[in-house]
């Protein structure tokens, strides 16, 4: 099983850029940079207003990624803060939240 | 899309090579024990992550003077009276039961990082494989003579370590007569929470306002102007406490008297009824006393791919203490983000590996101007090769646009949930 998850992550690695598939935790370590708003592997704690980012599929996250950096969809921070990170960097987040149940 | 055989076999050797160099084959598992010192946002959140991460096969201590955590951030709201000590208090008692890191509350006496050992005051040593130091910063008491002796601290408050000193100055604060003058001395740039002089400013000012509306604040400030959020902190004073908040820069206290509560400026002697310094500060005293480099004789010198220090191997530092990345804030969210940074890299180097190459970091700092408004402060800060430290993303992060209520809210969750990937 571990295994497996490394293996996806290479095959996700190696697709996405070349010079970011150098650490294979590389997914694990940029969500963690959200984890301080949105919870510990994205489980933020119930009723405290912040979306919990675990479980959901890949491509509503970037979906609401896209929305925020190009202001189709408003926000307080998260317009600000998405600018920070490349579309490869916001692909990996997503897919490691999209795998935590 | 579709691969020849060929190909595909070579795709999948390099992948195999790869998998085998980062350990993902099982050949390499971080193993060892890891030493951290101080419970803070920095501590805290490196002592959970190594253990999360590594699935409980790296053994961490974490070595804290304090029984519980008490937070830094929304401390200010203690003071304003909008919330409690217990608010801010939280338990290590998670990390023991639920991450299986041995707490010691003790003090740390001298780290030996030849023989990789530490001493602890109350006697007894800990040897490590990797020791994490998370000291937050101590104060520079020499600046500011007349406040060396533990009296004169008691009685001339900073409330820049949250605690008792927190509470004391709330009562402090309580006790004083309608019409009564509060002064906060600022000291200069860089010092732990930019914003956090003027949020508490700002929540005195409100507790002033409808409490003992002919009272006032003097914010005696040692630098040229406002070191966060100017523009938000200005409009919120002018529209919420006008002829409350009086503002002076480049008045930095150089000395107090301590009996009749005086600031001793350059030119100037400034009289209050509640006299709050926020002093000078540096690096938490492990630091210089384990031999790190020191950048300006206060902060420590690291490696941003790692927070080990650039002269001391298998030391690595984190929060407050160290020497800051450019546009980089010394801030709780900050020492969080460093924590896991550095979790990662420690993993990797007790498996053999290189630490993560491209590290990313980001703030987000909220300041309340009064006990349901707030504002933002937000960055993101990526690695960069030829530079050798990580850099403010152009275009990214900002301000609040104004002072709202819907990040009053939302600045209480971010507390929660902070403290639960600290703690939790």
């Amino acid at each position: 099983m571990k295994l497996l998850t490394c293996v996806s992550a290479f095959g996700l690695l190696l697709a996405a850029n070349a010079a970011l598939a150098a650490d294979p935790n590389l997914g694990r370590n940029l969500a963690a940079t959200c984890a301080n708003c949105h919870g510990t592997n994205g489980k933020s704690l119930p009723g405290s207003g912040i979306d919990s980012l675990a479980g959901v599929p890949k491509a509503n996250t970037l979906q609401k990624l896209a929305d925020y950096r190009s202001g189709a969809r408003t926000a307080t921070i998260m317009h600000q803060i998405v600018k920070g990170y490349s579309d490869e960097q916001l692909d990996l987040i997503a897919t490691y939240f999209a795998a935590q149940k | 899309m579709l691969m020849k055989r060929r190909d595909f076999l070579k795709a999948g050797a390099a992948a195999g090579a790869l998998a085998s160099l980062y350990g993902c084959a099982g050949a390499t598992k971080a193993s060892g024990h890891v030493v951290v010192v101080g419970g803070g946002y920095g501590g805290a959140t490196v002592a959970k992550y190594l253990r999360m991460w590594s699935e409980g096969s790296v053994q961490v201590t974490l070595v804290e003077r304090n029984a519980n955590f008490v937070s830094c951030p929304i401390s200010n709201l203690v003071i304003g009276g909008s919330k409690t000590l217990a608010d801010i208090t939280v338990s290590y008692d998670n990390l023991k039961s639920k991450w299986g890191i041995r707490v010691i509350q003790d003090e740390v006496g001298a780290v030996d990082s030849a023989k990789r050992s530490i001493t602890l005051k109350s006697g007894g040593s800990l040897s490590y494989d990797r020791l994490v130091l998370s000291p937050g910063v101590d104060f520079l008491w020499d600046e500011i003579p007349a406040l060396k002796s533990a009296d004169a601290q008691a009685k001339i408050l900073h409330a820049w370590k949250a605690g008792p000193q927190t509470v004391a100055l709330r009562q402090q604060l309580e006790a004083m007569k309608d019409g009564g003058v509060y002064a906060l001395a600022i000291p200069k740039a860089p010092y732990r929470c930019p914003p956090g002089p003027y949020e508490r400013a700002s929540l005195v000012a409100d507790y002033f306002k409808h409490h003992k509306p002919r009272s006032k604040v003097v914010i005696l400030d040692a630098n040229e102007e406002i070191v966060s959020k100017k523009p938000l902190f200005t409009k919120a004073w002018s529209e919420l406490y006008p002829g409350i908040i009086e503002y002076r820069n480049n008045a930095e206290v150089k000395d107090v008297d301590v009996a009749s509560k005086t600031a001793i400026l350059e030119f100037d002697k400034f009289k209050a009824d509640v006299l709050n310094v926020v002093p000078p500060q540096r690096a938490g005293s492990i630091a210089a006393q384990s031999g790190l480099k020191l950048v300006n004789t206060r902060w420590v010198d690291i490696n941003w791919l790692s927070m080990e220090s650039t002269n001391t191997p298998g030391i690595h530092v984190l929060g407050d203490a160290v020497f800051l990345a450019p546009g980089m804030p010394k801030s709780g969210h900050m020492a969080n983000q460093h924590g896991k940074l550095a979790a990662a890299a420690i993993l990797n180097q007790l498996a053999g590996l290189e630490p993560n190459p491209a590290p990313v970091l980001m703030n987000t700092c909220y300041s309340f101007v009064d006990s349901k408004n707030v504002i933002h402060v937000s960055s993101v800060h990526q690695y960069d090769t030829a530079t050798r430290t990580v850099q403010p993303v152009k275009g990214a992060g900002g301000v609040s646009a104004v002072r709202n209520e819907a990040e009053g809210t939302i600045a209480l969750s971010w507390a929660q949930n902070i403290w639960a990937d600290m703690l939790a």
